[in-house]
């Protein structure tokens, strides 16, 4: 399905900056790169995601052995470069796999992002696995299944009718060479036997038994531990920094070079006394910077209108704005915000590095294996052989690690100590200086007719983003813009993206332009929705839910809303039961019916739309990221509430499996859905508008 | 200083600062890598380890304080390549996403189960609370250590 929004926003999941840090080439390692003629590499690799056709997706690798093998004892090796953050990627993987190879599911191995083995899959984003990497893993090892097959019916290899004989024969060595076959048929829907089964984690026991090594576990012979100098505030330039107290320390490298200072050293905590040492007597130049309590009205200000950098506004219409308010009976204007949040992964930021041989490999936490490694590339001018980037499975993403800053800084310092160093960022440190999920100020005006269908739609959003922007609301005249803005903070993806955002500012106002119909806000949305994926699963959610009857009984502080919206081709609705008492807002309830085509793991679809909703209560609830004089207020989990066990609520979970329909991704649609169910609840408990997620009832500057 | 303290039933000894955390001891000195960072400040519990039987934050808990006692951490929990019945009810429900904060859960469960062997919902939830996860698995962690705890709702 072609992606609307590209066009808005090319790069809508990637955070497209250059490494932070370029360093130098000494003469010695010159002389061997302009040797060796690679010059053109280099530059050609500064923008990974400009090139190639991986871009959050499945590229499709040329050859069959470039996706599987299959090993003598009769096990499947399938190659991806996709990684495993928790959303269940690797089992879905193998699940696709054993169904197209008719094996048992134990009898599949998923090797996953190391960028030396499998192909470029793209970044790990957008709910791109589902629809993209899994119908490349089915096709190839459907292809070689047919490969089998034909082996099979040939009398002379009659005996070989199993796997393991086909990967000692010629023929499979053959055919590891050739382009991927295009027309390898994959089983359909009515025939499986794996895919659509619930499976869990087949890790569980390395899980569960601490053996699992996840990227800031890894240990190499003679590692170090590392520490970066962080800046004292946002903006804030390195004049000076004294390296001589930390380099007399005792087994301490301490390294500086541009704006990059840090030390290695043989534990964690001799490396931060080193920078300690070095943070006494540095100094900085300091910057403005905003503060979070005029957040809006600085972006405001802050609007790009003069297309900066090519950031014109973007501008998408539909019939004629004018006419159609100019038509309405009645209008509703209203501005909404959305916080910056923090994803807040459980495992921070870390890597580890090790040169051998001019050689550089580094084990990282990142949702980009390849890009991570043209990062590399181009901060230590190195040829594309000379890099491996690994991808241990990895704790948590959210789409907060799309980047490579603890892969660049490890290998700086474990390049400087001549020995492995493990970095692992700090809480505070993956507050602070990973991204936030942008901020967003949103400028609504909509018209009615007499009839309660809406005859205008003009939606404003400003800095937000543009993942699900568009009204999925049948209405004849729109305007939708969408507005940059300098922000004050370092914003890339997040679970769902700006679709949250946008779909939180559009369902509360379809609340309020129900309520300017006079009409129940599910009783205005049918009458105003036209998708029928969309129309089912309100339908569904609201019927589980009970929505007429809990709207009819009115009990005092207890109120009930709904908010549907559809994003990466999955739909979702929520209802959402909320008390409102002492001025504290808890959820009693969220019922929600989730549709993504057909499912391939109930289990893990469940776990997804589960913690996508009690994730996006966060969001709904707690989460603003708070800033002043360059610092943040609230980088830390004892300031920063995110949802713990007893604020999970009774949920109630709805899937609709659609076996006509292909596979959407699920991870991240449903979380859209969670907040403006919330905020119109609390309305219906209070009689006051929350215009603001997370949501209150008191508007902000 | 040298600090001595039995670790999974092994006594070890390690010459370090002594204000050094246990968790970086256990982790850069021992190589026992279960045990997570998570915070740094004793609010996400993925670094829980227990000692003499108590679970702890051992993000904030200095090696001195750990000095003379067992310590167990999550690789210690099985025996002879038994898992523990909590480490089971984890696999069984398919308790764990990514499964970063799953020891710090586990050792948590086990603690709990220790003093209350078949712990109410409320009570598994107050024990639990400290602890975060970020995929936010919440239901099935409950209904692990529901299942551990012999009620199979």
């Amino acid at each position: 399905m072609p992606d609307k929004m590209d066009a808005f926003e090319p790069e809508r999941y990637e955070l497209r900056e250059a490494p932070a840090h370029e360093f130098a080439l000494s003469r010695r390692e010159f002389a061997e790169f302009a040797g060796a003629g690679l010059l053109i590499t280099v530059t050609a690799a500064v923008s990974p995601a400009q090139r190639g056709p991986g871009r959050g997706g499945g590229s499709e690798p040329a050859t069959l052995g470039a996706r599987l093998h299959l090993s003598e004892d009769g096990t499947a090796t399938i190659l991806t470069g996709k990684v495993e953050v928790g959303q269940g990627s690797r089992l879905e993987i193998a699940m696709a796999a054993a169904e197209e190879l008719r094996i048992p599911l134990e009898r599949v191995r998923v090797v996953m992002a190391d960028t030396e083995l499998v192909p470029n899959d793209g970044i790990t984003a957008g709910s791109r696995t589902t629809p993209s990497t899994i119908p490349a893993v089915r096709r190839a090892a459907a292809a070689a299944r047919e490969l089998l097959l034909k082996a099979a019916i040939d009398p002379e290899s009659k005996k070989k009718f199993d796997y393991a004989a086909l990967a000692r024969s010629a023929g499979m060595a053959a055919a590891y060479k050739d382009t991927l076959p295009a027309g390898a048929v994959v089983t359909p829907v009515r025939d499986w036997q794996v895919l659509g089964t619930p499976r869990n984690r087949a890790d569980g026991r390395e899980i569960v038994t601490g053996a699992h090594r996840f990227p800031s576990d890894i240990q190499r012979p003679e590692m170090l531990y590392g520490s970066v100098l962080r800046p004292p505030a946002y903006g804030a330039i390195l004049v000076s920094a004294d390296l001589t107290a930390a380099q007399k320390m005792q087994g301490v490298t301490a390294v500086r070079e541009g704006a990059f200072v840090g030390c290695a050293a043989r534990t964690s905590l001799a490396a931060r006394k080193a920078v300690e040492t070095i943070r006494a007597n540095a100094q900085w130049e300091r910057r403005d910077h905003p503060a979070s309590d005029r957040l809006f009205s600085y972006l405001k200000e802050k609007a790009v209108q003069d297309g900066q950098g090519g950031r014109r506004p973007r501008v998408q219409s539909k019939g004629s704005i004018e006419q159609g308010l100019g038509q309405s009976g009645k209008k509703v204007r209203a501005a909404y915000q959305v916080a910056y949040i923090q994803h807040a992964p459980m495992e921070p930021r870390a890597a580890v590095a090790e040169w051998r041989e001019g050689r550089l490999t580094v084990w990282t936490g990142t949702q980009n294996p390849h890009g991570v490694r043209d990062q590399l590339l181009q901060a230590f001018h190195l040829a594309p052989d000379k890099v491996r980037v690994i991808v241990p499975d990895t704790g948590g993403g959210f789409g907060g690690k799309h980047t490579g800053e603890a892969a660049i800084e490890a290998a700086r310092l474990a390049k400087e100590a001549g020995r492995p160093v493990s970095l692992r960022w700090t809480r505070v440190e993956e507050f602070t200086w990973a991204y936030f999920r942008p901020a967003g100020l949103f400028e609504i005006e909509a018209g009615l007719d007499g009839e309660g269908l809406i005859t205008a739609w003009d939606f404003a959003v400003y800095n937000a983003g543009t993942a699900g922007i568009e009204s999925p609301y049948r209405i004849a005249n729109t305007r939708t813009r969408f507005i940059y803005c300098d922000s004050p903070l370092r914003e890339g993806s997040y679970r769902g993206i700006a679709a949250t955002a946008n779909n939180f500012a559009r369902e509360c106002c379809m609340d309020e332009l129900a309520e300017a119909a006079g009409k129940d806000p599910l009783e205005f949305r049918l009458a105003n929705i036209e998708n029928p994926r969309l129309r089912d699963v309100l339908l569904a959610a609201t019927k589980r839910f009970e929505w007429q009857q809990r709207r009819k009984s009115r009990r005092p502080g207890i109120g009930a809303g709904l908010a549907c919206g559809t994003e990466k081709g999955s739909y979702v609705a929520s209802c959402a039961e909320v008390e409102v008492k002492n001025g504290q807002l808890k959820i009693r309830e969220i019922t929600m019916a989730f549709e993504c085509g057909v499912i391939l793991n109930p289990a893990n679809l469940r776990a997804q739309v589960e913690g996508s909703i009690i994730m996006g209560l966060g969001g709904a609830l707690t989460e603003e990221i708070q800033f002043e004089n360059g610092r943040l207020k609230n980088g830390s989990f004892a300031k920063y509430p995110v949802p713990r066990f007893r604020d999970a609520p009774r949920m109630d979970i709805v899937l609709l499996n659609r076996p006509d329909l292909a596979p959407a991704g699920a991870g991240e649609t449903p979380i859209i859905a969670v907040a403006p169910a919330v905020a119109g609840a609390f309305f219906d408990a209070t009689g006051e508008r929350a215009r603001s997620m997370p949501v209150r009832p008191i508007r902000r500057t | 200083m040298t600090f001595r303290f039995t670790v999974n039933g092994k006594s070890r000894a390690i010459e370090t600062e002594a204000e050094r955390s246990l968790l970086e001891a256990l982790r850069e000195d021992l190589g026992l890598t279960g045990a997570k960072y998570g915070c740094g400040e004793g609010q996400c519990r993925a670094c829980t380890v227990l000692v003499d039987g108590k679970p702890v934050t051992s993000c904030v808990t200095p090696v001195r304080a750990a000095a003379g006692k067992k310590i167990t951490t999550i690789e210690g929990l099985a025996a002879n390549g038994k898992l523990h019945l909590v480490q089971q009810a984890f696999i069984e429900e398919g308790a764990m996403q990514c499964g970063y904060c799953v020891p710090g859960m586990i050792l948590t469960a086990v603690a709990l189960l220790e003093s209350n062997p078949h712990p109410s919902e409320a009570q598994i939830i107050d024990a639990m609370n400290g602890n975060l996860c970020r995929c936010c698995g919440y239901p099935r962690i409950l209904a692990a250590v529901r299942r551990a705890g012999g009620n199979h709702a």
